[in-house]
This record gives C-alpha cells, structure tokens and sequence, in this order.
C-alpha cells in the first residue's frame, strides 16, 4: 500500500546564457540524462532524471539560454515554445526553474518577470552563489522571493550545493498547483523598458552591490582584448590547438587502426576464405574502425571548445574575429561552427545553431565543408607523401609541409570568397548585428567538461556512425560484386560495379588529369573521404594501407601519376563534395533537399574547375 | 547610492533628440563615435538612428534593450578592435558587452565634461 507511484512532474530549465544553467542540469541529472534532437528542428534536446527525496520522478528539461521569451534563433524558439507548452510532440512544464548568476541579476530578472506572465509556477535558482559571496553581494532572498511571488534557492552547480532544497522546491510547486493564467505576449519596446525599470526598482531593494566586484576578468580581457595581443594570442591558440589535434590524436588513431587490424586477422584465421571472411574483415570492421579512427580528434578538438566556452573566452574569440568574418558577409559567432569544421564539417554545421538570422546560418552551412576536415588529411598525406619531394627550402622550410599549409590556406579562403559571394550576391544583405555579452572568466569545471565532452562522443557515434558504417558495406558491395570472371587477371575490383562506374566516368574526369584507378576511388570516396585511400589500394591491389601498405602505394603513385595529376587530385579535394555525411546532415539542419543539392552542386563545380585549372598550368610547367 | 538615475520613462524621452541634452551637463554622442576609457550614461535607444539594416529600427531597438542597453543605464568603451576600431566592448553597467559600431549608433549617450 506504501508502493503508491508518485506522479511524474516535467520541469525545465530557462535562464540568460552563461548563468551555469548547464553546470546545474549537470548537478540535478547526474549520468542520467539524454541528448536527442527535437521533433522537426534540429535544435539539441537535453533531458535528465532526479528522484526527490520523498521518490517522486522529475523530467528535467534543459532549455536553449536566452534573454528574452521573444525568440530570436531557432534555440530560442524552442525555449519560448516549450515554456508556453506549444512545442510539437513535447508536454507544457509542471514548474520551471529559472536559473540566475547570482552575480549578474539584472537581465534575468527581466526573463523572471516575463515568465511570471505565463502563469506556470517558476522557483529562481541563484546559481554562482559563492561567487556571489566572495565578492561581498548581499541579496535579500525573502524580499525577493515576496516579491517576484516564487521561492529563490541559492545554489553553487558545481559544488552540488543546493541542489536537494532546488528539487523539494521544485517539487512542493508541483504539488500545489498553482497556475495562473498566460497572460505573455511579445512586449514592445516600451514593456521592456517599463520591465526594465521594474527589475532595477528590485535590484535597487533587494540586492546591495558587490563590494569586492571582480576584476579579474578586466585585467584578463585588458590583455586578451588588446587589439595587437589579444589576436596574437588567439593565433597562439589555435596553433597549439591544432598540433595537438594533429599529434596527441595520431597515437590514438594507431591504436585503433592496429586494434581493428588484428581483429580483421584474428577472424581471418577462424573464418574461411570466402565472401563472409571478405564481409566481416573488409566491409564490417574497416567499417566500424573507420568511423572509430576519428574519434581521437574529435574528442581533442572539443576537450578545446568546451574548454574555451566554459572559461568565457570563446566569446572573446569571437569579438576579435568579427570583422574578419564580416568581411566575409559573416556573423562573429560563424567562427565556432568553421573552427569546428576543421575536425569534420557534420559538427560544424550542427553548431551553426548558435546563429540567429536564418541566411547567414544558412551560408555557414553551405561553407562549412570547405574548411579542411580531418578526413582529408589521409588523402592529402599520402599524395604528398608519393609526390611532393621530401626536402627544405631556404634550409628551413619544409616542402611536403609547405604544400600541407597551402592546402589548408586554400580551404580557408575559399570558405571566406564563397561566404562573401552568397552574402552579398545572392542574398543581398548585411550581415547580423554582432551583439552579444562578454561573460566574467570562470575556472572550468572537470566534471562537466568530461561530461559534456562524452556527450559530443557520443553524438559523433551515433550520428556519423549510422551514416558511414552502412556506406562502408555498401561500398565493399560495390567492389566486390559482380566477381571477377574465372582466369581473371586484373584486380577484382576492375569488374565490380565501382570498375564499370569509374570506368563509364573516365572520359569526363580525363581533361582534369585522373586516370581510371582514381575516378574508381572517387565512387567509394563519397562514403567519406578518407575511404579513396583504401580504395587507391584495392585498385593497385596493394591490399591494406597500414604501415607497409601504405609505403607500397606511395612508391606505385610515385611511378605511376605525373606531379600534375597529383596536384589536380588535391585540388579535387580541397573542394568536392566528397562526403555523403555531410550532405546528410546539410539536409537534416535545413530540412530540405533543396540546399545539399545546392552543395553538391557548387562543391562539385569548383573542383571540377580547380582540378582542371591546376592541371592544365602544371603540365603547362612542364610537370604533366 | 551611485546609480541614483532611474530609468526615464521612454514617452518623454524618445520623441526628440536634442532637448534631453540641454536639461543636463554634458554632450550627448552616439556610442558609436565614443571615446575608449570615457564612461556615460544612456539618455536613447532608438532603432531609427543606426540607419538601415538587416533589422528593422524596432527590432534593433528591442535587442538592445533585452541587452541591457536601457535609458539610465551606465556605459564605457572598453576595447576596441584592430581594424576600423570595430567591434568595440563596453561595459554596461556591471556586465560587459560586445557590438559593432554600426548597431551602436542607435544608442545615445550623456558624457559628463564635453572635455577629453
């Protein structure tokens, strides 16, 4: 008789962004919490389970940080839809808890107070009360609670502090079931001045002024907002940055690669020669392996992110690239999700949400796969590696390094001209006002950084994953079927379907200096682009690409491709749309098939004419 | 004590420019052609001022005021960017903003001495 269920109630998360509403979700749920996709948009949803003390089950929503019910971007329409309870396939929240830095009140009594007209019951979290402390604010909680007419908790997230009197908050709301009527509508100009002017009149009677405010993060942004250091740091940044993805994460990589290697020779020696030996080592386990292998930088390039954004620098970051990136028609903000692009573009274009206005997010989108992803780096290795002299110039400049960075450059100023174009020639607009707020610096929390960095791993799997593990079998299908005929004696995959298409395309890619072997890698290539590597080495039948592999189809492409055919072959690639991915994902953010068409389609074009003005001006050198 | 201006009822503010100057010490200036280091106070926020942009005048107007650029408000350039001193961060009072120069020029400010 005691084992009477407790009704579930739904709570959800609203508050400015950086009040450390993620850090709060974090102490509430726990581990147990689910990052899934909103039906219809594409906007992340993120939900946790708490049990109360007295076993009661809370669904907590983390909602999209916002300043204001009136949505401005895709995020915070999802915010105002879920608060109002008119989100497609979502239940209205039983309570909300609006999350506040304790240290920075004002505009989120603002938020308080537009909420409080939506009539659903609310309790204000001061969340950074420490910080709060340290710095000397006082804040009269009972004045405050009387007077917004809501219970206030003080909580410190990352501490864990608070967190039990949130829950019973939270839930003795639920029990008393005191709605009102929605009275919100979007205010005027004039109702957020008056509620301006009514959440000053609340800070004037109820919170008294740091007496030790931080300066800290003046003096830090003195240094990081300077217009000469800060940009020379930024740039040290991104330098480390990037080595690190590129040497921390190859170690790893080998550990994958070599792992699912001897898995494939492990199940080599129990399972006969045959088509199922040929299924599960080459088409399964390459399959999951390549999917695997990126892991290591994905995870190091957002070990970075997360890290910049939960210090507060990422903001600064973005101030100092703003005109750079609005030269190029382009929102400060674009700079996340194209930085992002350099470990893969699927990440990227899914961080584009953070742009507000539809078309420069769209042009993001349309540019993000030209920054230089890391599944071009295997493909760009090894024809440099074949192709590219191994020697310095000047004495200190490495050549095979030299032509690395070009290609880089290349992709990097292209991503710029295209933006600029599309803004500018075919919406025919400005750019987004650049508005946003500088948060105070803050030590970042371990806890929450491995959290939300197991997150995007998870993300990364389960998206990407889906997509690449059924090409890669599609693709081993392609070039294994239809065999080779008996007494055969060139490469089986000369026969397959993927022969015959790399065959019938031939003539078309002539002109750009491929030759039949390439246009055949071009086909599994659009799994992902790394994947024309293994393909290069099923054409010249050098088997597996790994280690000594990989040294054969060098020393092959070496005799074999003149250096303009290798030249045109990465031209090709800093461009093509090579990656179904990508288009996958395009189609997924935009839902529509109308702009990974338009991808595809321009991509395509500019490596068509790339490959082909590289290659004609090469053999014109006399490298043909 | 400090922050004794209170928020000024936008009906009497808004509808002209120049008399609100007049009533007070100091010259009233744009933010967007405000010195670095001089802090002052918020006298308007109009969307018409910044001209035409991807945003009509209301809803510039709107997102400033949801950023805390509200009439009484206190405000001073911080940093400026490299090129074309642009964007510009400035303190608001007790939280620090990033915008460009151009939205800027919807926000009108009071500087205590016309003196640098």
């Amino acid at each position: 008789m005691t084992a009477t269920v407790l009704q579930p109630a739904r709570i959800a998360l609203v508050g400015n962004p950086n009040s450390g509403k993620t850090a709060l979700f974090n102490a509430l749920t726990g581990s147990r919490q689910k990052v899934a996709n909103y039906a219809g948009v594409t906007v992340e949803r993120k939900e946790g389970l708490v049990t109360t003390a007295g076993g009661r089950v809370l669904h907590v929503l983390d909602l999209p940080g916002t300043y204001s019910l009136r949505a401005r971007s895709p995020d915070e329409a999802v915010t105002r839809d879920a608060v109002l309870g008119r989100l497609a396939g979502e239940h209205e929240p039983d309570v909300l808890i609006a999350v506040a830095d304790a240290t920075n009140l004002r505009l989120v009594l603002r938020l308080v107070l537009e909420l409080k007209q939506v009539g659903r019951p609310f309790v204000l979290a001061l969340n950074m009360f420490d910080i709060a402390q340290r710095q000397g604010l006082r804040i009269d909680l009972e004045g405050l609670s009387r007077e917004l007419g809501a219970p206030v908790v003080t909580t410190v997230a990352t501490r864990k502090r608070g967190i039990e009197d949130l829950v019973a908050a939270a839930e003795a709301l639920f029990v008393a079931h005191a709605e009102k009527a929605n009275i919100w509508r979007e205010p005027t100009a004039a109702e957020i001045r008056a509620a301006h002017g009514q959440a000053q009149q609340i800070m004037r009677s109820y919170v008294r002024p740091a007496e030790r405010p931080d300066t800290l993060t003046g003096k830090l942004d003195g240094v990081l907002l300077h217009p000469v250091a800060g940009l020379l740091i930024l740039l040290a940044l991104l330098f480390v940055m990037f080595q690190a993805v590129f040497t921390w994460a190859t170690p790893a990589a080998d550990l994958i690669n070599d792992g699912f290697g001897a898995l494939g020779g492990l199940i080599g020696q129990i399972v006969p020669e045959g088509l199922l030996r040929s299924f599960l080592t080459d088409g399964l386990i390459a399959g999951v392996g390549g999917v695997l292998v990126f892991l290591p930088q994905i995870l190091i390039l957002f070990f970075f992110i997360i890290l910049l954004e939960d210090t507060g620098y990422m903001a600064r970051a973005a101030f100092l690239m703003d005109k750079l990136m609005g030269k190029a028609g382009l929102h400060g903000r674009a700079f996340l999700p194209l930085l992002s692009s350099f470990a893969c573009a699927i990440p990227g274009i899914m961080a584009t949400r953070v742009i507000d206005q539809k078309r420069d997010r769209l042009t993001t989108i349309l540019v993000a796969p030209l920054m230089t992803c890391s599944a071009r780096i295997p493909v760009y290795t090894l024809i440099i590696g074949a192709l590219i002299p191994q020697r310095n110039i000047w004495g200190v400049i490495n050549l095979q390094g030299l032509v690395m960075f070009g290609l880089y450059a290349a992709g990097i100023l292209s991503t710029l001209i295209v933006s600029a174009v599309i803004q500018r020639l075919f919406w025919r607009t400005g750019s987004e006002p650049f508005m946003m707020e500088l948060p105070a610096y803050k030590v970042p929390d371990a806890g929450l950084v491995a959290r939300q960095l197991w997150q995007r791993a998870m993300i990364f799997m389960s998206r990407a994953g889906r997509i690449i593990l059924p090409m890669m079998v599609l693709v081993w299908a392609l070039a294994v079927f239809p065999g080779p005929p008996p007494g055969a004696t060139g490469p089986a995959i000369d026969y397959s379907f993927a022969g015959m298409i790399g065959h019938a395309i031939q003539p078309v890619l002539a002109p750009i200096g491929f030759n039949w072997q390439m246009s055949v890698a071009l086909i599994p290539g659009m799994a992902a682009r790394e994947v024309a590597v293994a393909t290069l080495g099923t054409v010249y039948a050098v088997g597996d690409v790994e280690g000594a592999g990989l040294s054969a189809l060098q020393g092959l492409l070496h005799a074999q491709w003149s250096l303009a055919t290798g030249l045109s072959f990465l031209a090709w690639y800093i461009f093509a749309p090579q990656c179904v991915a990508t288009l996958g994902v395009v189609k997924r953010e935009t839902n529509s098939w109308l702009w990974p068409a338009v991808m595809f389609g321009y991509m395509i074009t500019l490596a068509y004419l790339a490959s082909f003005a590289t290659f004609q001006a090469a053999r014109a050198l006399g490298w043909g | 004590m400090s922050e004794v201006l209170l928020s000024i009822d936008p009906a009497v503010e808004a509808p002209s420019a120049a008399p609100s100057a007049a009533s007070a010490t100091g010259v009233v200036q744009p933010l967007s052609q405000a010195v670095r280091g001089r802090p002052g106070v918020i006298v308007r926020v109009a969307g018409d001022l910044a001209g035409q942009g991807v945003l009509d005048a209301g809803e510039l107007e709107r997102r400033l005021l949801e950023l805390g650029f509200v009439e009484g408000a206190r405000v001073e350039i911080l940093h400026e960017g490299l090129f074309g001193r642009d964007p510009i961060a400035v303190r608001l009072d007790d939280m620090r903003v990033a915008l460009r120069r151009r939205e800027a020029r919807a926000v009108e400010v009071r500087f205590e001495d016309s003196a640098v």
